[in-house]
């Protein structure tokens, strides 16, 4: 996961790719903008980007815990209509999507 | 001799049986009515959050032991980002680069094949698509059933330095049987307990830089798993031969026309944008959780057979089949407790022929044959006494497992058993003598196909006259004697 | 309008029923709830419904809980079972959760009357409450004016006198920035204090739900209520602070610091720094000394936070894909559908932040952005550490001005973002940190004062809070 520093501004075509991994359907408009938008907004991210913080470790955790566990015991699972009542679509006891192109 | 030498790595993912998923309190068990096993937290509700099944952390502990990994001290969840329908958060909550287990090994026939890492992570949920044949591709739409979303799965990648599609199939054997002996799966391939992925790559013999792997998926049992490979090997090899490039790409394994599809790939491989889990705290296994990992760790499968070869004579291949079965272990070794006459060798000898072929046809586990581990002992000891023969044994041994009784109820009760008594059957060994004094005379002045022949005659005879129940080998020893 | 305290007092002793404080709050939404719309849903038939149910407690006998027949106005991020629960969101409209979350749990177990849920910026992001889907809540000291966000409608609602009490969540100063523009305490407790179970994910590391109240001590009541361990959270600490309500206003000897970068920040109004050193100057008054102390590394808090809480949430919001629940507008297959469906559901502030997180997120580009932004989250942690050996609590404004006009920062995301360089340095280190209302601005609008203190220093910060809040109201 180690790569350099970016230095190129973020592009129509990153917007783009971005938008695809991210499951956005952008229109012609919203990728003009957000290319914009979100450049100004990465400039300034680049003050961050730009530190030498070699040696200094990651915080993703606020709270110096671990192992929080719990035991291995059932408990109660959601009745299954009321699940299915709030599902877009449904059949069979299952949720019903369109039909799925590539593998995940 | 093919040019090109094989490297394959495995990818094992197993489903731990635990009574509850991997985050939630929700069943983990294999075909309920779909989605009734879910809750906010494996349905991915908004707001819900998730919390470490204890026993997840016991059993990978346990298998990290039994693979002779390195545990780590400190070890943390990652999220892998991708879309798709059986995904209920549409991402993945796994491990990335601090996996609880990494490093380790297991011996296949004299081989050590490394372990790169064994980690945590979340099933995903089961697609079924309707219309199109059920494939994927021709389908009109699909179903999904989040049962299985959230169930703790331990994936277990090995490193490239399998070499055959032989070799494979042992390693996959053999940590079948490991983690079978450890008790944190059922491991059963056709249920999807346990499922593998495949990379192959070829590359000139002798060279250290890998070729293109390949992945293959859909392999459902271990034979599937071997076949692909072969098919895969050749087809690179026809590839490499043809100076054609190999594609990277993931293959589909068609087990009915015994050949890898390529599947409809997405543009550029997938960006998974890991980074830690949030909502979970690290995992840093204290001495007490990891000693009693290691309690929990028995005589594994490669230790089990060498001791049985040692202790009880008997061959590797014997070993193998004794130790592999699940249940047979146990039972040959009450069998062995309970001796009174006859050996181990003996035992396995019924263990691995007649009952193993019983176990196969019934379907039923050697805890719960007829004949139980004294019973075969029992039998064991009527032939090493010669109450009866080898022969009449396999007939009561049929007998007991049909529930007719102890070995020793069912040869009474058939009127089996087996003359041993010296002066009886020298007698009738007298008798039959007597009785063919011409065919005697011939034996003894014949070359050797004529004695040979008489002597089988003879030996016919005396079988005969003791109405099948003469011992054998008694009848022979005094046959020759009185032949001379 | 009475105090929660009071009002919780006389329904426990039955010197009024609950149904008649919760008629009575109703009746002020009807009054002005049509101009301020700082409801997305008033649920009035369970209201009343819970009011006679804890009248009849109070009829057996029994105790009702420390909220007795409070109403309380919930973010309409809060899980409410049966209830809907938008995040002011197209893609989640009409959703009704299966469960309660935790703190909603804890709110009817004390007694407290939910009376609705509130509007909010889109998912929790935003500053002003613009980024609704529902349309925006306005200030109820000045309707030509935002109330701040993303908690918008709950600091509304307290201000408005529609419930003493409200819950609303922080991620970047979502709870503090519109108590300060509304003239409310609003507090942010310790990261991990407050079970999220059932609050909707915006950026998990940084989340946190916490109390509106018109008075510190209204706010302690609820924060003792709603704070504890919770199984259903792993991030929920162990033993946080309770028992904050009646520990008094003794300052003797704490040592306030004036946190300088922040106070010093450009864009901050030299009123609103005035109102800083009042208080402080309060504090001094009333026993405590006071420095100026450096926080070095908050001047970076801006910028990790626009890398670390959009890379959250464009992961959290992933499983809004039209499979299970929600918005679906279909497609050929579900990719599409995927793709439309989150394009007409999510607005463009979503969008924009989701396409950050994912871009910070992405190959290539994880360890300069993402990974340096958790780094330089040490770094805060560290200087806030080294400041905390210096003074108990530290001062500094919580919004750079007063109330700002609609529209006023919505051409550019990032005027909009600076709205929160005061507040967000303590999401990243997970500490506690208040607004307490001190004094008006020129333009007569609300200015709020942030107390700050260390992980789990809840304690010493209510206190010190009591005594600016009493300057504050002096004035």
């Amino acid at each position: 996961m180690s790569e350099p520093t970016p230095s190129a501004r973020i592009t129509r075509a990153d917007v783009e790719h971005v938008a695809r991994l991210a499951r956005l359907a952008l229109t012609e408009a919203e990728a003009e903008e957000f290319t914009e938008q979100l450049a100004v907004i990465l400039d300034h991210a680049d003050d961050v980007a730009g530190l030498d913080l070699d040696g200094v470790p990651p915080t993703a955790h606020p709270l110096p815990v671990t192992n929080v566990l719990r035991p291995d015991v059932r408990t109660a699972s959601l009745d299954r209509d009321e699940v299915l009542e709030a599902a877009p679509a449904a059949e069979d006891g299952r949720f019903r999507v369109p039909r799925i192109m590539g593998e995940g | 001799m093919s040019a090109y030498e094989t490297v394959i790595g495995l990818e094992v993912h197993v489903e731990l049986s635990t009574a509850t998923k991997l985050f939630c309190g929700c069943a983990n068990e294999f075909g309920a009515e779909p989605n009734t096993n879910i809750c906010p937290v494996c349905l991915g509700l908004p707001g819900s959050l998730p919390v470490l099944n204890e026993r997840v952390v016991e059993y990978a502990l346990r298998i990290g032991e039994a693979l002779h990994c390195e545990v780590l001290a400190r070890s943390i969840f990652h999220r892998k980002n991708y879309f798709y329908p059986d995904m209920p958060k549409d991402f993945q909550t796994s491990q990335y680069d601090e996996p609880i287990c990494a490093d380790g090994w297991i011996e296949v026939d004299g081989a050590r094949i490394g372990i790169e890492r064994a980690h945590m992570e979340e099933d995903t949920g089961k697609s079924t698509h309707v219309g199109g044949g059920g494939r994927i591709h021709d389908a009109d739409h699909s179903l999904v059933d989040y049962n299985r979303a959230g169930v703790p799965l331990m994936e277990i990648v090995s490193r490239p330095e399998i070499t055959s599609a032989e070799q494979a199939r042992g390693y996959v054997t053999e940590l079948r049987a490991i983690l079978l002996a450890i008790g944190v799966s059922d491991v059963k391939m056709e249920e999807g307990s346990m499922r593998v992925d495949a990379n192959v790559s070829i590359r000139p013999v002798g060279a250290t830089e890998l070729g293109t792997k390949v992945e293959i998926k859909n392999m459902n049992s271990i034979r599937s798993l071997g076949r692909a490979i072969e098919y895969e090997i050749e087809r690179q090899t026809l590839q490499a031969d043809a100076g054609e490039r190999i594609v990277q790409e993931t293959r589909h394994w068609d087990e009915e026309a015994g050949v890898t599809h390529g599947m409809r790939s997405k543009e550029g491989s997938s960006d998974y944008r890991y980074f830690p889990e949030p909502d979970l705290v690290p995992v840093a296994p204290t001495p007490e959780m990891r000693a009693a990992a290691i309690a929990a760790v028995p005589e594994l499968p490669a230790a089990q057979r060498a001791r049985l070869v040692a202790e009880w004579g008997i061959s590797e291949h014997d070993a193998r089949v004794i130790v592999a079965t699940p249940g047979l272990a146990a039972y040959a070794q009450g069998a062995v407790d309970a001796l009174a006459g006859g050996t181990a060798k003996d035992v396995v000898n019924w263990a691995t022929g007649e009952l193993l072929a019983h176990g196969n046809e019934t379907g039923a586990e050697p805890a719960d044959w007829a004949l139980d581990p004294a019973g075969l002992a029992e039998l064991v000891g009527l032939v090493a006494e010669g109450a009866i023969s080898r022969g009449q044994a396999k007939e009561v041994l049929t007998g007991s497992l049909a529930g007719e009784g102890s070995p020793r109820e069912v040869a009474d009760a058939r009127g089996l058993a087996q003359v041993s008594d010296e002066g009886a059957l020298g007698s009738i060994i007298d008798d039959v003598l007597a009785a063919n004094a011409d065919a005697v005379e011939e034996y003894r002045s014949g070359d050797d196909k004529a004695r040979k022949k008489k002597r089988g005659f003879l030996m016919g005879e005396a079988m005969k006259a003791s109405k099948g129940q003469g011992n054998p080998q008694l009848l022979n020893r005094l046959l020759d004697e009185r032949l001379g | 309008m009475a105090s929660a305290l009071d009002l919780a007092a006389a329904v426990r002793s039955g010197a009024r029923s609950a149904r008649s404080v919760t008629e009575e709050h109703l009746a002020a939404i009807d009054a002005r709830e049509g101009e301020i719309h700082a409801f997305n849903l008033v649920t009035r038939d369970e209201a009343l419904a819970a009011a006679d149910a804890v009248d009849a407690a109070v009829a057996r006998g029994e105790d009702p809980g420390p909220l007795a027949g409070v109403p309380v106005a919930l973010k309409d991020n809060l899980c409410t079972r049966g209830v809907p629960t938008t995040c002011s969101s197209r893609i989640l409209e009409g959703w009704r959760p299966p469960y309660d979350a935790t703190v909603v749990e804890r709110v009817l177990a004390a007694g407290g009357i939910p009376v609705g849920k509130t509007n909010l910026d889109e998912f929790a992001m935003g500053s002003s409450t613009e980024n609704s889907a529902f349309g925006p809540t306005r200030n109820p000291r000045d309707t030509s004016r935002v109330p701040g966000g993303s908690s918008g409608g709950s600091a509304a609602a307290v201000a408005a006198g529609f419930a003493p009490l409200a819950l609303g969540s922080d991620t970047g100063g979502s709870i503090r920035q519109p108590a300060a523009l509304c003239g409310v305490v609003g507090v942010k407790p310790t990261y991990g204090a407050v079970s999220r179970y059932g609050l909707v994910a915006f950026a998990s590391s940084l989340d946190q739900i916490g109390p509106f109240a018109a008075t510190v001590d209204d706010a302690a009541l609820l924060l003792d209520v709603i704070s504890g361990h919770d199984r259903r959270d792993s991030t929920s600490i162990d033993a946080p602070p309770t028992a904050l309500l009646g520990d008094g206003a003794d300052v003797a000897g704490l040592r306030v610091g004036i946190a300088s970068e922040l106070t010093d920040a450009d864009g901050i109004a030299p009123e609103v720094r005035v109102a800083v050193e009042r208080a402080a100057a309060a504090l001094e008054a009333a026993g405590a000394s006071v420095e100026r102390v450096s926080v070095p590394s908050t001047v970076y808090g801006l910028s990790a936070y626009y890398l670390i809480a959009p890379a959250e949430a464009s992961s959290n919001l992933a499983r809004y894909d039209g499979v299970r629940y929600g918005l679906r507008v279909e497609g050929a297959d579900v990719e599409e559908m995927n793709a439309a469906t989150r394009d007409a559901g999510f607005g463009p502030e979503v969008k924009r932040r989701i396409m950050l997180g994912t871009y910070a997120l992405s190959a290539g580009y994880y360890d300069a952005y993402y990974g340096q932004a958790q780094r330089v989250r040490t770094l805060i942690m560290r200087d806030f550490a080294a400041a905390y050996e210096l003074c108990d609590v530290l001062l500094s404004p919580t919004a750079p001005t007063t109330a700002f006009a609609f529209g006023a920062k919505t051409a550019d995301p990032l005027a909009m973002y600076l709205s929160d360089i005061c507040t967000i340095p303590t999401n990243l280190a997970g500490h506690p940190a208040m607004s307490v209302p001190f004094g008006l601005g020129a333009d007569g609008l609300p200015i709020g004062v942030q107390v700050l203190a260390p992980a789990l220093g809840e304690a010493t910060m209510f206190r010190a809070a009591r005594v600016v809040e009493a300057a504050g109201v002096a004035s």
